[in-house]
């Protein structure tokens, strides 16, 4: 028998009992299709993840007060006691630093704003002139702050697009002074709509001189210094002149703690990776269920074909004939499952994408690859055994079965 | 030429404990165009013998030539060959393929036998013609009559063009006037040179054959030649 004609003669097979070929086309489509939307789903909050430190801008190393200590109690603490604050004069040390191209301290608070009777909590962001070119941000009116506005306290303020739209409606803002607290600030800028980044929402938000916001918290020390290497290969050398300088303004002590965006970004990268990889092999356990359900349904049908079989058989059929119209049929019903299932998945992950439109669940390819090739293996393989049934079937007590 | 030579043929089957000769030191020669009735109760090893002959089973000690050739010793595949090209089978409950359309199932051996579809088509067409299946090609079984399932079925044991026709109690589950009109296709296939060999517990249909084997007990208890010609002949001129 040609291929030709065995694929034929499969498809009329499967064609011939709609119901047990919808049932087995459906049982591998679920799983292909669960392997799809669920992988989509991982690496669908992994970038979300990758691109919110993203967001951050590029090339950052971040210093934080205080040294991190994992494995417990550490005895130097003991003795030193509370670290150095971090200051804005810290921040001047590193920029001088030969790697780094620009630092921006950063201090932060929440307050009250007020403007023409209506009230709203903000948060407040005490942050110098390169701060907008650290995050990468854009204004979408005014300016931002002067190097010599954000060095002293001059009552200056940039504000967030939903400030803009609570507080002052349609009308600009610019120009306009904006209570903080108990202190009047005027409004040069507003920012450009950006949304979510690092847990904090830049739209709500309240840019003050840093200065300015350390007079209003009555504090010395900053929240971050964020450092901006200059390229991304000198990332390494600017986080070593960093911790460099600290120590040696710190009186030798290494109080602080210096990460890099891309480590950050890496360890998310990896655990949200894993956290994908196990979602997939749990997915992958509804695909070996189908691939039993497979055989199962494959013996069925040789156990009620039987007369058929004894009859290629009188008709002349050697034995891999047989074997190979039932693994035909198989692969054929796995085949059909697959790409059903590949097309629900990724209709899945349209309807995720759509419902959470933040979230970019797309499918990784080797997700689909593999639950594309597991669902053609298994089908196969499972095939194998009723296949090799059916060949071996004694023509006599075959069709001597109706 | 002897088309078939059966010598020392034993063939047992082990039933739990007890073992059970369906065949017991059978000698049997068979000439080409014969037209044969084996006829027998129920297990005399009749429908032993028969698969026997089919190469659907292989005896236990004795040989088998088929057309000269000793075929006992052939593999599975070798023995599926003889069987594809050289034998048809007639069966009492037809064995047609249900889902399969009366044209598809006179196909099938052909498409086994690897045949251009070309030629298939054209030979199923013939076929279709001969056995007056023409407006019944796209019917499947179980749309069909009776005689017209078992006519599909010989349409299909002779499209390879066999050698000889094996047929197990052909108008078993067919009423009196198909049963008849059956045997008539048979035995005009009989006459161009077929040979025909009928398995029955039908004295009647058995009498019909030039030649009768008695079977009992796994073993020929007689062996009449000469009974059917005139029965057939009558049936030539009747037809004809």
């Amino acid at each position: 028998m040609t291929p030709t004609d065995t694929l034929r003669f499969a498809i009329r097979a499967a064609t011939g009992y709609p119901l047990r070929t919808f049932l087995m086309v459906l049982a591998m489509s679920i799983g292909v299709a669960a392997v799809v939307v669920l992988t989509a789903l991982g690496d669908g909050a992994r970038r979300y993840v990758v691109d919110e430190f993203s967001s951050l801008g590029s090339n950052l190393v971040i210093v934080l007060p205080g040294r991190s200590e994992t494995g417990g109690f550490n005895p130097v603490n003991a003795i030193t006691g509370t670290p150095r604050d971090l200051t804005v004069e810290d921040a001047q040390a590193i920029t001088r630093a030969p790697a780094v191209l620009r630092t921006a301290p950063i201090t932060i608070g929440t307050s009250e704003a007020t403007y023409g009777g209506k009230l709203r909590d903000v948060t407040i962001l005490g942050a110098t002139s390169d701060y907008l070119k650290i995050r990468q941000m854009n204004l979408a009116q005014g300016r931002f702050f002067s190097d010599e506005e954000s060095s002293g306290t001059t009552a200056v303020a940039v504000i967030g697009t939903k400030i803009q739209s609570e507080l002052f409606g349609v009308d600009s803002a610019i120009g306009r002074v904006l209570r903080v607290g108990d202190r009047r600030f005027r409004i040069i800028g507003i920012l450009a709509q950006s949304g979510q980044g690092l847990g904090m929402n830049a739209d709500e938000v309240v840019i003050l001189p840093v200065a300015a916001a350390q007079a209003m918290f009555n504090t010395n020390t900053l929240f971050r210094i964020l450092v901006e290497a200059r390229s991304r290969a000198a990332i390494e050398r600017a986080r070593t002149q960093t911790l460099e300088i600290l120590k040696a303004r710190h009186d030798g002590e290494e109080d602080v703690t210096v990460i890099t965006q891309d480590a950050v970004l890496a360890t998310f990268d990896r655990i949200l990776g894993t956290l994908t990889y196990g979602v997939a092999g749990i997915a992958a356990i509804s695909l070996a269920v189908a691939g039993i359900l497979v055989m199962n349904v494959m013996l069925v049908a040789v156990a009620q074909r039987t007369g058929e079989i004894g009859l290629l058989k009188a008709l002349g059929a050697p034995g891999a004939t047989i074997r190979n119209a039932f693994l035909a049929e198989a692969a054929l019903l796995s085949a059909t499952g697959a790409f059903l299932g590949y097309a629900l998945g990724q209709a899945g992950a349209f309807a995720l994408r759509t419902a959470l439109p933040a979230l970019p669940a797309y499918p990784p390819d080797w997700a689909v690859v593999a639950a594309l090739a597991t669902a053609l293996i298994t089908g196969l393989l499972f095939g194998v055994l009723p296949a090799r049934q059916a060949a071996r079937l004694d023509p006599v007590q075959a069709l001597s079965k109706r | 030429m002897p088309l078939i030579e059966l010598t020392g043929i034993e063939r047992v089957f082990t039933l739990g404990d007890s073992e059970v000769h369906a065949l017991h030191a059978l000698d049997l020669t068979l000439e080409a165009g014969e037209y044969v009735a084996i006829m027998g109760p129920s297990g005399s090893g009749k429908s032993t013998l028969l698969n026997l002959i089919g190469l659907l089973d292989r005896p236990n000690a004795g040989t088998y030539r088929f057309e000269e050739r000793d075929v006992t010793t052939l593999s599975a595949d070798e023995q599926a060959r003889v069987r594809r090209e050289r034998i048809g089978f007639v069966f009492q409950s037809f064995h047609l393929v249900p889902r399969l359309t009366a044209a598809e199932n006179i196909t099938l051996p052909l498409m086994l036998a690897g045949i251009e579809p070309a030629e298939r088509v054209q030979r199923v067409k013939q076929a279709l013609a001969d056995f007056g299946l023409a407006d019944r090609a796209d019917h499947r079984p179980d749309q069909l009559s009776g005689g017209q399932r078992q006519r599909v079925a010989i349409a299909r044991a002779t499209i390879m063009r066999p050698a000889m026709i094996l047929a197990d109690e052909p108008t078993g589950n067919l009423d009196r006037a198909t049963g008849e009109e059956v045997m008539r296709l048979l035995e005009v296939l009989n006459a161009s040179g077929v040979t025909l060999v009928v398995v029955t517990h039908d004295a009647a249909l058995g009498a019909r054959a030039r030649r009768q084997i008695s079977m009992e007990d796994g073993g020929k208890v007689a062996d009449i030649q000469g009974a059917g010609p005139r029965a057939s002949q009558a049936l030539a001129n009747g037809s004809g």
